[in-house]
C-alpha cells in the first residue's frame, strides 16, 4: 500500500487524514505537538478544568468536533504526536522525536505546518515579559497563565482583538489595545467582510466588549518602544504625532499571521508572490497540488486563511491526493469546497483592508534596533550590506547574518525583507525569500539515531 | 519574582523541580517554561549579549527558551512537561 503522510495535526491536517482514512486508507499524521489541535485549537493538558466554552469561546463546538475527529480516528491512522520533522527530501521526512532521530518514507505528502505571528521589531522587543500575540494566547488557552500583571496588547489583525478579550475575560488587567490600523480602513473594508458576517460580528463583538469594560481601544497607535530594565516596565506609543508612554509589566504584538513553508521549499515546490500575504507561498492549484507531484498544501502553512478554511483546504486538498492515486471521490463535494474557500478568500481580501500592513514601519525603524533576536543583527547593519548593493535577502543574510540563527527566520524574515526593500528602494517581491535549510529546527547534541 | 501570573487552574498537585539549584515548585501539567516564569523573570541569556530571554513565541517556533536539563538535556522549555525532580539550569549567554 502506498504510504500517505500527513505533517501537522491542526484543523488542515485532521481534516485531511479524516477524509483519507473514510476512503480506506491509513494514513499516518506527524505532529510536533503533543496533542492534536493545532495552535488554534491547542489542547490544555489533561488535568486541566475548563470546559471548551471557556478555552475556546464561540469557536468552542469547532474545536470540539475537530478535537474529536482525531480522537475517533485512533485505530484508522498512523498519528505520531511529539515528532519534529526537521529536513524532508526524496520521499523521506526526518524526525526527532524524544530525543532519538528517525525517518518516515512517503509516496505522498499533505503539507499542514500552520503559521507563526507575523513580527515586525521595536526597539525592547526582547524583553523578558514581550511576546507575540500567539503566544499571550498559548499560555493563557493551554496553561491558565497570562503573561504579566498589567498587559497591553499592540499590531493589528483578528487576533488583537481576540486574544485583548480572552485576558480581559479571564481576569487579567488589560491596559490598551494600540492597533495600528486606522479606524477608516475597518469603515472602508465593510462591504467585503460582510462575505462572512458571523465572523464580523464575532470581531465587532470583542471590540464592543473591551470599550464596555473600560479598556482604552487607539486606532491608528504605532508602538514606538518597549523599555525596561531586566524586564518591560513601560511602552511608548504614538498617535497623529503625539507620543504616549504607559507603564506595565507585559506587552504582546504582531501584525497578523505568516505561513511556515520550510518543508514545501525543502522539496522544491514551486513559489510565487502573494500581494494579500505579502509573501512568498509555494503555488498551488485550487485543489492543493503543489507543483511537485504528490506534495500538496493545506491551511495556513500554504496562505493565511484562517482556521474554519484551514478544515476545507485540508479536506479538498485529501480529495485532490485521493483522485492523483486513482480512488474514486465525491467530485460535487470538491466543487462545493473550493467555492467555499472563494468566499473566505474573498473576506480574507477585507481583513486585510481593515488591517493594513504598516509600510512605513520600515522607514520608521531606527538603525539601532535589533532586528535578528537569535544572531543579534540591528536594522543599521542589514542597511549598511544593502548600501553595498546587496539585494537578495539571501545574500544579505550571507554577509550580515540576519535570518541565519537558531528560528530561521521565523521571527525576524518578514521584517527584514521590508527593510531590505526600503532600503534598496524596490517593491518586497524583488528581495526574494529566505531559503529554507535543514534542519529547519534545531536538532540537540546526542540525539539518538532510530535503530 | 515572577514574569507570569497565574489566572486559573490553580487546582493542580504541586511539582517540585530545581532552577540554577534552588529549589522551587511548578503545578502538574506545566510545561518548563511556565513553571520557571511563574517563579523567575527570564529563561537564558541571549548568544551574544547575555541579555536575558524569557522566550517569545511559546509555539516551538522562535527557539529563545532553550534550558539545560540535569541529565544533559537541552529542551526548550515551552515545548517540554514539567516533571518531578527536574533540574533545570538557565544558560548564562555570552558576549561577543
Amino acid at each position: 500500500m502506498s504510504a500517505v503522510v500527513i505533517v501537522g495535526a491542526g484543523p488542515a491536517g485532521i481534516r485531511a487524514a479524516q477524509t483519507l482514512a473514510a476512503h480506506g486508507l491509513r494514513p499516518c499524521l506527524v505532529d510536533e505537538a503533543q496533542q492534536g489541535g493545532g495552535q488554534v485549537y491547542r489542547r490544555a493538558p489533561g488535568n486541566f478544568q475548563r470546559p471548551a466554552n471557556q478555552l475556546y469561546g464561540f469557536e468552542a463546538r469547532k474545536a470540539q468536533a475537530v478535537h474529536q475527529t482525531l480522537d475517533a480516528m485512533s485505530a484508522q491512522i498512523d498519528y505520531r504526536p511529539d515528532t519534529l520533522v526537521w529536513n524532508a527530501e526524496d520521499g523521506h521526512l526526518h524526525t526527532l522525536s524524544q530525543q532519538r532521530v528517525g525517518t518516515v518514507q512517503y509516496d505522498r505528502l499533505l503539507i499542514a505546518t500552520g503559521a507563526t505571528d507575523r513580527i515586525l521589531p521595536v526597539p525592547g522587543w526582547t524583553l523578558p515579559g514581550v511576546y507575540s500575540l500567539g503566544a499571550a494566547q498559548i499560555a493563557l488557552k493551554a496553561q491558565g497563565c497570562a503573561i504579566g500583571e498589567q498587559v497591553v496588547f499592540a499590531g493589528s489583525g483578528p487576533l488583537l482583538y481576540l486574544v485583548a478579550y480572552q485576558y480581559a475575560k479571564a481576569g487579567a488587567r488589560v491596559l490598551a489595545v494600540l492597533d495600528s490600523s486606522p479606524f477608516g480602513a475597518q469603515v472602508a473594508a465593510l462591504p467585503r467582510l460582510l462575505l462572512q458576517p458571523a465572523t464580523l460580528a464575532k470581531g465587532l463583538y470583542y471590540r464592543a466588549w473591551l470599550t464596555a469594560h473600560g479598556i482604552a481601544v487607539h486606532q491608528g497607535a504605532t508602538l514606538v518602544e518597549v523599555v525596561g530594565e531586566q524586564k518591560v516596565e513601560a511602552v511608548h506609543w504614538q498617535r497623529a504625532g503625539s507620543r504616549h508612554s504607559l507603564a506595565c509589566d507585559g506587552l504582546a504584538f504582531a501584525h497578523a499571521l505568516r505561513s511556515e513553508t520550510q518543508l514545501a521549499d525543502l522539496l522544491g515546490c514551486q513559489f510565487s508572490w502573494s500581494p494579500l500575504n505579502r509573501a512568498w507561498l509555494p503555488s498551488r492549484d485550487q485543489a492543493g497540488r503543489s507543483s511537485v507531484p504528490g506534495v500538496y498544501l493545506a491551511g495556513d502553512g500554504a496562505g493565511i486563511m484562517g482556521a474554519d478554511a484551514a478544515e476545507m483546504a485540508g479536506e479538498r486538498a485529501a480529495l485532490a491526493l485521493l483522485e492523483d492515486m486513482g480512488i474514486t471521490i465525491d467530485r460535487v463535494r470538491g466543487t462545493q469546497l473550493e467555492r467555499q474557500l472563494a468566499r473566505i478568500q474573498g473576506f480574507r481580501a477585507g481583513l486585510e483592508a481593515a488591517f493594513p500592513f504598516p509600510e512605513q514601519w520600515a522607514s520608521q525603524a531606527p538603525d539601532d534596533l535589533m532586528l535578528c533576536r537569535c544572531e543579534e543583527i540591528s536594522v543599521g547593519e542589514v542597511r549598511q550590506v544593502v548600501a553595498q548593493g546587496h539585494t537578495d535577502i539571501n545574500r544579505v543574510k550571507a554577509h550580515c547574518r540576519v535570518g541565519m540563527g537558531r528560528c530561521q527566520g521565523r521571527m525576524c524574515g518578514s521584517a527584514a525583507v521590508e527593510i531590505i526593500a526600503q532600503a534598496a528602494a524596490c517593491p518586497p517581491q524583488q528581495v526574494g525569500r529566505l531559503r529554507a535549510q535543514a534542519p529547519i529546527k534545531p536538532l540537540p547534541f546526542g540525539v539518538e539515531v532510530q535503530p | 519574582m515572577a514574569l507570569f501570573k497565574r489566572l486559573t487552574e490553580l487546582d493542580r498537585p504541586s511539582v517540585p523541580f530545581t532552577l540554577d539549584g534552588q529549589a522551587v515548585s511548578g503545578l502538574a501539567g506545566d510545561t518548563l517554561l511556565t513553571a520557571v516564569l511563574t517563579c523567575a523573570e527570564h529563561l537564558r541569556g541571549s548568544d551574544f549579549s547575555a541579555q536575558a530571554r524569557a522566550g517569545f513565541c511559546l509555539m516551538g517556533a522562535c527557539q529563545d527558551c532553550w534550558v539545560r536539563l540535569g541529565d544533559g538535556r537541552r529542551v526548550r522549555a515551552c515545548a517540554t512537561p514539567l516533571e518531578a525532580g527536574m533540574q533545570v539550569e538557565r544558560d548564562p549567554g555570552r558576549r561577543s
